[in-house]
């Protein structure tokens, strides 16, 4: 674990979560530093490729946020160079990005996840979908949620309480993706479970580059709920914004509540083909016990304030020690 | 790529680039906390880059000035006043710089008293200022909606409670105020100051015959009285409060804020305060501590560029004022073109008489910040969304801070016509979706003729006219329906001054993922 590497570590990028990939990259690196590794910070943009051929590096650290480092795009090019990278492959890179796609794997699978439908902006052009809606309204009832399929930020989460304020919500969303979802609003608390592979065996006898370590079996750290600061809370998009959350690590839930939320995040890990370490969302429905699945993070924040590393922290597992554990997902794929 | 961290040699032993800010967290202050930023701004932060057409920016053109006379004016500083140049000055100004300052007031009609001026590190530093000065946690500040959006983040961290008060077309309409000012007294409050960008249009003497009757303070933020293309001048607030004192002092009721960066240069981050005896003490204790002096290299560069004359013995300074003037209103008349050959009927927008932006308000249903993520995306075309100008960050929604002023004409034609494109194919979604056309002005008859069983879009969006904020009330003399394209909002049009990127004015903090 302590063997040297050449660490490329990929952050920025043009996507509209830019900033906080920025910082999640600047954190990783001081600890990747702190552990002795050679660091190669990457801003990534169209020098992408060229560096990393140039650099060759011994593995990549993602801390990419968005399109392209979090949907699949950065991880194929990587296996293309074959260059080994942190985080889940292509393909569940793809089905946790997409929450529609995610949603209905849940849904087939029996995850529990909140009613929703899914809707391409061309379909209302070309095969009149806006027929649809009043279809769609009467399934799911009010209020609605609407979200683009692939953004993670809160930018796009439009919030309706009645028909009439659904159009203006769907292409507020659809500014951000042609997918949408139209989902179900639940009231109620919001938990996060990250889920982290076991420390890595035997990864410093594979030599640089080559994959081969053995990969150990996965855990849920304990439960994060995201408490809004702001009780009055004029819509719905104000609770995704900075600053109007604070955060309590383990959560205060009951035991068996706390285990089913770990136990769904790990079954949702697993069916989604996630690889090192992801993030998964939850609901704690108000009057009731029932858990949803909200949606999957493949990339988790890595910032000072984010919850991956509040809930490592929790679980004994300090900065340092999270960032070699994501670093060792490179070479057990 | 990141070259300042990049390639071999860095990494093992280095010192790490960072500091690890996990350490620091519980030593923040919790007036950070009030600095928050948001997926809103950072976004902005986003449209500084090379291949977007930026209408979003506070810049003036600073490519129109000489070359030549930029270079004799430093190399001037640099021969003639080497030892000044190079040493601290004093916190309140050099006297060379304030002598210009009294000049540039001069030219607006406004006398002042030179001891009555602290020359501060751009305009900015004055809203600091006299926040520093004015302001405990909870206080509350009126201003004006839409307002500044370089003043949002500064009136957060002071952890100020603002009272906005939408503007119509006269300006921060004085029975609002009234109702506002009362409500607080209601609840024991009293604002510690009026914040307002007086436009062309603002009855200033309305304004502070109330100021004087309630004794209250008014932030005066007046970057562009000089860049007037039509209309005749109106007299600033200061002058108005300082007139009904008589004597020929100063105003006891108004602080009043200048720059040069619209009249010269930001990139010399000078500004001014003329503010009342006591209130300048305390403004200059706070410069104290914030930066002891603000630079005499860019001080002394200001003197002597106020000191050149033309070949007919005119005032340099003045002929580029009149320069800039016939190139901003030119460039001006382009972009409001652009807007009547681009946006749709039911947008309005301001036509503003001097300054540099447009402040324009579309259909209530589109989110402008929703529309900047796309036209940056898919057409490369930048501006600020209207909720940057609201404390809340919500309001606002509909509107858009264009900026005509830095851009050359072909950009602003053509990124005009890219946000067009944007905003019909946005308006046609939503026609499509609620039924309804795609014009708000025929909402009633879309809402009317829609299918059986597609939602009712049309009619509730109507209803809720006027209350997704952005602009103009519904409602209001020259307001909604009676500013039709290019209707005279002028009221409006300088209501939002943003000398710096988009990027700067962000406090970038938290972002919890």
């Amino acid at each position: 674990m302590n063997e040297e590497k050449k660490v490329a570590v990929l952050k920025g990028g043009p996507s509209l979560e830019r900033q906080v990939s920025l910082r999640s990259g600047a954190h990783a690196q001081e600890a990747l530093v702190r552990l002795g590794h050679e660091v190669l910070a990457l801003d990534v943009g169209p020098e992408l490729v060229p560096e990393l051929r140039a650099q060759q590096p011994d593995a990549a650290f993602i801390a990419l946020h968005g399109r392209d480092g979090e949907d699949g795009t950065v991880q194929a090019l990587l296996e293309a160079i074959g260059i080994p990278y942190t985080g889940s492959g292509p393909a569940a890179c793809a089905r946790c990005t997409d929450k529609a796609l995610a949603k209905y794997l849940m849904r087939e699978a029996g995850v529990p996840t909140l009613d929703f439908h899914f809707l391409r902006e061309p379909s209302v052009r070309q095969l009149g979908a806006a027929h649809a809606v009043a279809d769609i309204e009467g399934r799911l009832g009010f209020p609605l949620v609407v979200k683009p399929a692939s953004q993670g930020s809160a930018l796009g989460v439009k919030f309706a309480r009645a028909s009439d304020q659904l159009p203006s919500a769907m292409v507020g969303a659809f500014s951000y993706d042609d997918k949408i979802l139209i989902e179900r609003y639940a009231k109620g608390r919001d938990l996060a479970v990250s889920v982290l592979d076991g420390p890595a065996t035997d990864s410093t006898r594979s030599p640089p580059g080559r994959t081969g370590a053995r990969r150990a079996a996965p855990f849920a750290l304990p439960v994060v709920e995201a408490v809004p600061r702001e009780e009055d809370f004029y819509d719905y998009e104000s609770r995704y914004e900075i600053g109007m959350t604070t955060f309590v690590c383990p959560a205060e839930l009951e035991a068996d509540t706390a285990a089913r939320a770990q136990e769904l995040a790990m079954e949702v890990y697993t069916l989604l083909g996630c690889h090192g370490v992801a993030r998964v969302d939850l609901m704690l429905e108000a009057g009731g016990d029932d858990l949803w699945v909200l949606e999957i993070n493949v990339v988790p924040g890595l910032t000072e304030t984010s919850l991956l590393p509040q809930a490592a922290d929790a679980a004994g597992i300090g900065f340092d020690e999270l960032t070699a554990r994501v670093l060792a997902s490179a070479w057990t794929r | 790529m990141d070259r300042s961290s990049s390639g071999a040699g860095e990494g093992r032993g280095a010192r790490p680039t960072a500091h690890e800010l996990a350490r620091y967290e519980a030593l923040f202050a919790s007036r950070t906390r009030s600095m928050k930023s948001s997926a809103m701004r950072e976004m902005m932060a986003l449209t500084e880059r090379p291949d977007v057409i930026s209408l979003a920016g506070g810049l003036p053109d600073t490519t129109t000035f000489e070359p030549e006379l930029y270079a004799k004016l430093m190399s001037h500083v640099a021969a003639e006043s080497t030892a000044r140049a190079l040493q601290y000055g004093p916190t309140d100004g050099m006297t060379a710089t304030v002598d210009c300052i009294v000049e540039v007031m001069a030219a607006e009609g406004t006398l002042i008293d030179p001891s009555e001026v602290i020359v501060t590190t751009g305009g900015q530093q004055v809203i600091d200022l006299v926040c520093k000065a004015l302001i405990d946690p909870g206080d509350v500040i009126v201003a004006e909606a839409p307002t500044y959006p370089g003043a949002v983040p500064t009136f957060g961290a002071y952890q100020a409670e603002v009272a906005q008060i939408e503007m119509d077309s006269d300006g921060m309409p004085i029975e609002e105020l009234e109702i506002v000012l009362d409500r607080l007294q209601a609840r024991g409050r009293r604002p510690k100051f009026i914040y307002t960008i007086p436009n062309f249009q603002n009855p200033g003497g309305v304004t502070m015959s109330l100021a004087r009757r309630r004794e209250l303070l008014v932030l005066e933020d007046n970057p562009y009285g000089l860049l007037r293309y039509e209309g005749e001048p109106l007299p600033t607030l200061y002058s108005l409060d300082a007139e009904v004192l008589g004597s020929g002092g100063g105003a006891d009721l108004v602080i009043y804020l200048g720059t040069f960066s619209k009249i010269l240069s930001p990139g010399l981050r000078l500004g001014w305060a003329v503010a009342p005896r006591p209130v300048l003490e305390k403004l200059n204790l706070g410069k104290q501590g914030a930066d002891l002096c603000s630079s005499p290299v860019t001080q002394l560069f200001v003197a002597a560029y106020f000191n050149e004359r033309d070949p007919g013995g005119g005032r340099r300074w003045r002929a580029y004022l009149e320069q800039l003037k016939v190139l901003y209103s030119r460039r001006r008349d382009v972009m409001l073109e652009a807007l009547a050959d681009h946006f749709a009927d039911d947008a309005r927008w301001t036509k503003p008489q001097g300054g540099l932006f447009i402040w324009a308000t579309l259909d209530e249903r589109i989110d402008t910040t929703d529309l900047l993520a796309l036209a940056r995306e898919s057409q490369g075309v930048a501006f600020v969304p209207g909720r940057a100008a609201y404390v809340d960050g919500r309001s606002g929604s509909s509107s858009m801070r264009l900026n005509f002023a830095g851009v050359p004409e072909e950009d602003i034609r053509e990124g005009m016509r890219r946000i067009g494109k944007v905003v019909r194919e946005q308006l046609s979604l939503i026609g499509t979706l609620s039924g309804s056309v795609p014009s708000s002005r025929n909402l009633a008859r879309g809402a009317a003729e829609r299918e059986p069983g597609t939602p009712p879009g049309g009619e509730a969006a109507q209803v809720d006219r006027g209350v997704a904020g952005g602009g103009l009330r519904a409602g209001s003399p020259g307001a909604g329906q009676d500013a039709g394209p290019g209707g005279d909002d002028s009221g409006l049009a300088d209501v939002v001054a943003l000398p710096r990127r988009a990027s700067e004015g962000s406090a970038r903090r938290r972002r919890d993922r």
